[in-house]
């Protein structure tokens, strides 16, 4: 029997869910040992021409990480969908947008412009930028387009499962892949991970009171937490409570709040608004200037607050042909 | 249609049962008359109102959104108009920061006595939004089969 046909991918990425997959160390081997790696262009030399001669859909499984910035990433996601049976989600950023996805908040021209022309560090009098097609001593070179927004996997292809995190951790992969490639087949759309929220595996939830009122917010770096107590409890912001379970609550035994990398709930479609929703319920103050007033003091953010990992997907856009 | 191009806005209105809708209809059985652009949603209390809600408006076709409840101290539910409060300021800002104009979300305190004050918010609020024009949102192609 030949052995599953497995593609890995890298779009608008850090280089960290790599890593991640990396970090699989021995289980790295086994992994190879049971699959046949038929395309990973960061650790094996593959081309974009080699995955061309395969046969459609015949990969198993395609597991793609970053979020769709350029041309290229379009076009190699919908090859890699041609040509695979399932796909993955792997990471924040194919998941959600993630870290990348926050340019969303600025058009492409507005980034362009201070990457090329405004940034301090950037010395271009000829304000030259990036074409997407040059000469040089008479060759023609051709770049990919910069898109317009960051998207998200699944608004750019069909995705069959998602591995959040940002990265996902290694024991998460690592059962994902064993998972589908035992014939453990989920529904379609299944996101891997907890289905309860991160504050259920949480060390820190028996400290947690039924009600919590805040008095008063701070940002992490104003205060030393107390690694023994729910971290919401000292009023700071922590994801904990709107954020998808399975990461071990990683950041929380590290000495930090969660800022929410597995992304929403079963149920939310809007993980900042509902993160935005929930802070708000627990802070306790009526008078609504004093209230301005702390949030201007702190240099209230909620695109960072609460959009860390998912601006690109929780954007308000039109879908394109929708009215007016 | 008072400016010449005609455009007239939409704006979503979130109205808590025991005060603002009170109020609405307050307004209609007194013969008031206000912009036929609102779109009334009913809920039980303005806390009720998600802020995922808001958003979702403005990405179906809103081009205002008025979130309005009974005034500090007369919520029925004791303190949801306290989250109210609390949400729509923050909100404010997040929706400041994705690009929506200030003028297109708007936290109003009614009560059901206020026809008067429904009535002149909705007709400020439909022409700040005129003058505005119709809410420019960035058009995504989504290959999306939800
Ligand atoms: S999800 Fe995080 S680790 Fe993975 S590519 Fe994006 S930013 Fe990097
Ligand atoms: S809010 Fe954060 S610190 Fe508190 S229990 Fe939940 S995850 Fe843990
Ligand atoms: S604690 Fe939160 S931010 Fe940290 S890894 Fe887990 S889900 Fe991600
Ligand atoms: S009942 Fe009216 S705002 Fe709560």
């Amino acid at each position: 029997m030949s052995k599953p046909k497995v593609a890995l991918y890298w779009c608008a990425s850090c280089g960290g869910c790599e890593e991640a997959t990396v970090d699989l160390t021995e289980r790295l081997f086994d992994l190879v040992e049971a699959v046949d790696i038929v395309f990973w262009p960061i650790a094996m030399d593959f081309k974009r021409e080699d995955l061309e001669k395969m046969e459609d859909g015949s990969i198993d499984i395609a597991i793609i990480n970053g979020g769709i910035r350029f041309e290229e990433h379009e076009e190699m996601v919908k090859l890699l969908r041609r040509k695979s049976k399932i796909v993955i989600a792997y990471g924040s950023c194919a998941h959600l947008g993630g870290i990348p996805g926050l340019a969303n908040a600025y058009p492409r021209e507005e980034i362009l412009k201070f990457a090329y022309e405004e940034a301090p560090t950037v010395i271009n009098q000829d304000r030259v930028r990036p074409m997407k097609k040059t000469t040089v001593d008479g060759m023609e070179f051709e770049l990919p387009d910069f898109l317009e927004y960051l998207k998200p996997l699944d608004e750019v292809i069909d995705v069959d499962y998602y591995i959040p995190g940002c990265p996902p951790t290694p024991d998460l992969t690592w059962e994902a892949v064993s998972k589908l490639l035992s014939g453990e087949i989920p529904p379609k759309g299944h996101v891997f991970g907890s289905d309860k929220s991160l504050c259920h595996e949480c060390p820190l939830n028996e400290t947690k009171p039924d009600e919590i009122k805040l008095e008063e917010l701070k940002r992490p770096h104003q205060v030393v937490l107390d690694r023994s107590k729910c971290y919401l409890t000292q009023g700071v912001l922590c994801m904990g409570p709107v954020t998808r379970g399975g990461c071990e609550a990683l950041c929380i035994k590290g000495g930090m709040p969660c800022t929410g990398c597995f992304g929403p709930l079963e149920g939310v479609y809007n993980q900042g608004a509902k993160a935005l929703s929930f802070l708000a319920s627990v802070i306790d103050i009526e008078d609504e200037e004093k209230y301005r007033e702390m949030l201007e003091k702190l240099g209230f953010d909620p695109i960072g607050w609460f959009f860390r990992y998912s601006l690109a997907k929780g954007m308000i856009y039109r879908k394109k042909g929708d009215g007016e | 249609m008072s400016d010449g191009d005609g455009f007239e806005p939409t704006i979503v209105v979130f109205a808590c049962h025991w005060c603002t809708y009170q109020a609405i209809n307050l307004a209609g059985t007194s013969r008031m008359k206000y912009p036929p652009n609102v779109r009334v949603i009913r809920v039980m209390c303005s806390g009720r109102v998600d802020p995922q809600f808001v958003i979702e408006a403005f990405k179906n076709g809103a081009d205002g959104v008025l979130v309005a409840g009974c005034h500090p101290g007369d919520c029925h539910y004791v303190n949801g108009n306290m989250k109210t409060m609390r949400r729509t300021v923050m909100l404010e800002k997040l929706l400041q920061d994705m690009g929506i104009e200030k003028e297109r979300f708007r936290r109003e305190w009614i009560s059901a006595a206020e026809a008067k004050k429904w009535v002149e918010v909705v007709t400020e609020m439909v022409e700040q939004v005129r003058k505005l024009g119709p809410l420019k949102l960035a058009e995504r192609e989504v290959v999306m089969n939800e």
